[in-house]
């Protein structure tokens, strides 16, 4: 067996010549030279929107050479809401996280990494963002999270042409009529009482939940704005005692009179199969009770209509419940999440996110609101037309705003309004439902 | 060198006293038992004794979590209406249920101990199906009979004339409910417990009782009960706790509502610090659970000392 020897010259001179071809050689780019990104998305009920938020992610990470991790957690059972508690309390998780209800963003704001270089390019180019949209994404001038178009809604009414027509005499295709601006004037709160009241005698009441899930407190937040009530002032101070409340809580219990006798007790789930199963003639939801009625019951589909909200005294305000993407401040490759996140941004991937659901998902940026998908959906076509509030008919709100954040998430997540229209409709006196109310704000002022 | 080798003598000896000392204190069984049970107690330290002493701080801070407030929350509790609520209400569902679920597992418990052989054992198996079933999705199986717009328990009670009862729309019957299924939950668990009990007493007692012509009111009073109670006052004490400490099928079923009538403080404590994003708040709703179950263990299983102590 020969042996060949390596000499020190040879050593010496091989070392050299590779260190030479490793120095003079061109910069070739790893397949993930830009690091690792992990992403907490929220599961869409729609199946096919999450390969849309997957395909985009991924189209992305090939570009920037970055290795990305998707998990779509569900929103069901609130697991959403304490992936981010758990999250928050450990300083380690996901770079990115979905939050599936807008007041997080306040909740975690010393522990979000400022947004504005994202923000700031993105409402330029897709329009300004609403009111709501700012109240809880922003934070003393400086965005902690960027809007997310998936899971995004506005939950105004989605009526039976049918019914309506034949009970409460609105046709509501001629009122927002698609492709044309609505000629909603008369869509007052006294009409949508009167409304109610015919569609219940005629045996199909209006499907309005009375508990303390979103679905209700969103509606009960619209009814009170419309009102101009609040529980708690932007300065932070309590205005309960206040004749717009007193107000809004009558109209309440007239309202409450025609609604299902079970509605205290509805979740959100309730409203949707309430339309779905026929038996009502309006609910307050984003189109997915209509889309699952397209699969199970399409005569029911092809007779909704979604549109604005009624106008009260104070004007027309019709719930908005914006979802945000936020990046920790302990991520380890925040330059990346947020050339992510202003990729997810960009006027085509928003498109491509409401295409995917359906037009179900909703962004918050004001050029964005005529896309094809809600002119073309269908049965009957154009009953997603007015869904995203294309002519900035309503001012889109949430409930217990202009209450400072932090405050108003108490109020919303305790289904204040919702208990008080019922303690009141029960039978309680309206001080001291107003008293009750006042109490709890005053809880809710902890710091 | 003779005093080396004594020197290495001495401590020859002492190594092997030491080393017999060693080998005793690991012969001895509490030592085996003790080291058997280590991995179980690390894992209770880090399971539940980290959490428990995490909470502990957690209850100490403000609300945004940044400052030490001692038991600001505490006495805030206790000026809140609705934490009073939930301490009644806590105590009206684990009361009520607990002693539904201890009287149902008791008589079937008897019904089940006079089914002869083979048959026993299917019945025995069918009565624990609800027990092995998780609860979380038995719930939600409850939550679509008692649904507000289609339970089919309203359905049913139409062909009667009766209904529709607002089952989780009204503070009654919401109650009622909840409670009802974690009877039907929880009741398999005192079912087995005290079948294995009867199971334990022996049938001389009976017979004997029957030569004094007791009646069977009379064996239950004097044998089965005496024969029974520490096992009661464990299953009791036990499922206290456990039905205290419920969460998912208030959840699940009404989320407390209506008017936050059906809160307990698992739930409440749920709403107050995830949903409403006051964490130390929350930690303190749940620690409140604490003091009330101490007190009910300490009387529980003083009792059972005492008996065993005079047996």
């Amino acid at each position: 067996m020969s042996r060949k020897t390596l000499t020190r010259r040879q050593f010496v001179a091989a070392t050299a010549m590779s260190s030479t071809a490793l120095i003079a050689a061109p910069y070739v780019r790893g397949a993930y030279a830009a690091g690792k990104l992990s992403i907490g998305f929220w599961d869409h009920w729609v199946p096919d929107a999450n390969k849309a938020s997957t395909a985009l992610v991924n189209e992305w990470a090939e570009k920037e050479k970055v290795e990305v991790s998707i998990d779509y957690i569900t929103s069901q059972g609130n697991k959403l809401l304490l992936t981010m508690a758990s999250e928050a309390q450990a300083k380690s998780g996901h770079d990115i996280l979905s939050s599936q209800i807008g007041w997080q963003p306040h909740a975690y704001d010393d522990l979000l990494e400022p947004v504005n270089d994202v923000m700031e390019p993105v409402i330029k180019q897709n329009g300004e963002v609403n009111g709501t949209v700012k109240y809880l994404g922003q934070s003393g001038g400086k965005w902690l999270a960027v809007p997310g178009t998936a899971g995004s809604q506005i939950k105004g009414p989605c009526s039976r042409i049918d019914l309506m027509k034949k009970y409460a005499n609105i046709d509501v295709q001629e009122m927002y009529p698609a492709g044309s601006p609505p000629k909603a004037d008369n869509w007052t709160m006294d009409t949508f009482l009167k409304a109610a009241e015919a569609c219940q005698k005629g045996g199909f009441p209006f499907g309005i939940g009375l508990g303390q899930t979103p679905d209700s407190i969103d509606t009960a937040g619209a009814i009170f704005q419309s009102f101009g009530a609040e529980l708690v002032n932007a300065k932070g101070d309590i205005t309960v005692k206040t004749d717009a409340v007193r107000q809004a809580l009558e109209y309440y219990k007239k309202l409450i009179a025609f609604l299902p006798p079970d509605a205290p007790s509805w979740d959100d789930a309730s409203n949707n199969k309430w339309l779905i199963s026929g038996r009502g003639a309006l609910i307050m939801n984003p189109p997915s009770a209509w889309a699952v009625a397209k699969r199970d019951a399409p005569q029911v589909a092809e007779q909704c209509w979604t549109h604005g909200f009624p106008s009260g005294p104070k004007g027309r305000f019709a719930p908005f419940q914006p979802f945000f993407w936020s990046i920790w401040k302990f991520s380890k490759n925040k330059e990346a999440a947020k050339s992510l996140l202003s990729h997810l941004s960009q006027p085509s991937a928003i498109e491509r996110f409401v295409q995917a659901s359906g037009g179900y998902d909703l962004p918050a940026y004001a050029n964005m609101t005529t896309l094809k998908t809600w002119a073309e959906e269908a049965p009957p076509k154009g009953t997603l037309y007015h869904y995203p509030n294309p002519y900035n008919h309503q001012t889109l709100s949430i409930a217990a705003a202009p209450a400072p954040p932090k405050i108003a998430e108490q109020i919303y997540n305790q289904g204040t309004l919702t208990k008080m229209v019922l303690r009141y409709a029960q039978g309680e006196k309206m001080e001291d439902t107003l008293a009750w109310a006042e109490s709890e704000c005053e809880g809710f002022m902890r710091s | 060198m003779a005093d080396v080798v004594v020197e290495q003598g001495r401590v020859g000896r002492t190594s092997q006293r030491k080393g017999a000392s060693l080998h005793n204190v690991l012969g001895r069984k509490s030592t085996v038992a003790f080291f058997l049970t280590l991995p179980l107690i690390l894992v209770i330290a880090l399971l539940v004794l980290y959490p428990a002493i995490y909470s502990v701080h957690l209850a100490t801070l403000n609300k945004s979590m940044q400052k030490f407030v001692g038991l600001g929350n505490f006495t805030f509790l206790f000026k809140r209406e609705t934490f009073w609520m939930v301490v009644k209400q806590s105590c009206i569902f684990a009361v009520t249920a607990v002693i539904f679920k201890a009287l149902i597992g008791f008589i079937v418990a008897h019904f089940v101990h006079n089914i002869p052989g083979k048959k026993q054992r299917k019945w025995r198996g069918m009565l624990l199906v609800p027990w092995v079933i998780p609860p979380a999705m038995s719930t939600l199986a409850w939550l679509w009979l008692f649904d507000p717009s289609y339970s089919a328990f309203n359905y049913t009670l139409s062909f009667f004339g009766i209904g529709p009862i607002p089952w989780l729309g009204e503070t009654f019957w919401a109650r009622f409910s909840v409670i009802l299924v974690n009877v039907w939950y929880g009741a398999p668990f005192f079912l087995i417990m005290y079948l294995a009990a009867l199971k334990s007493v022996p049938d001389q007692l009976y017979e004997a009782a029957a030569i004094d012509g007791a009646n069977w009111w009379q064996k239950i009073w004097y044998v089965t009960l005496p024969m029974m109670r520490n096992i009661i006052a464990i299953t009791t004490l036990f499922s206290l706790i456990v039905t205290f400490a419920n969460f998912d099928i208030v959840r699940i079923l009404t989320a407390g509502g209506p008017l936050d009538t059906t809160q307990l403080f698992a739930t409440w404590a749920f709403q107050v610090g995830i949903q409403s994003s006051d964490i130390p708040l929350g930690a303190c709703v749940s620690l409140f659970m604490v003091p009330i179950l101490a007190v009910a263990a300490i009387f529980i299983l003083r009792d059972v000392t005492k008996r065993g102590n005079e047996a």
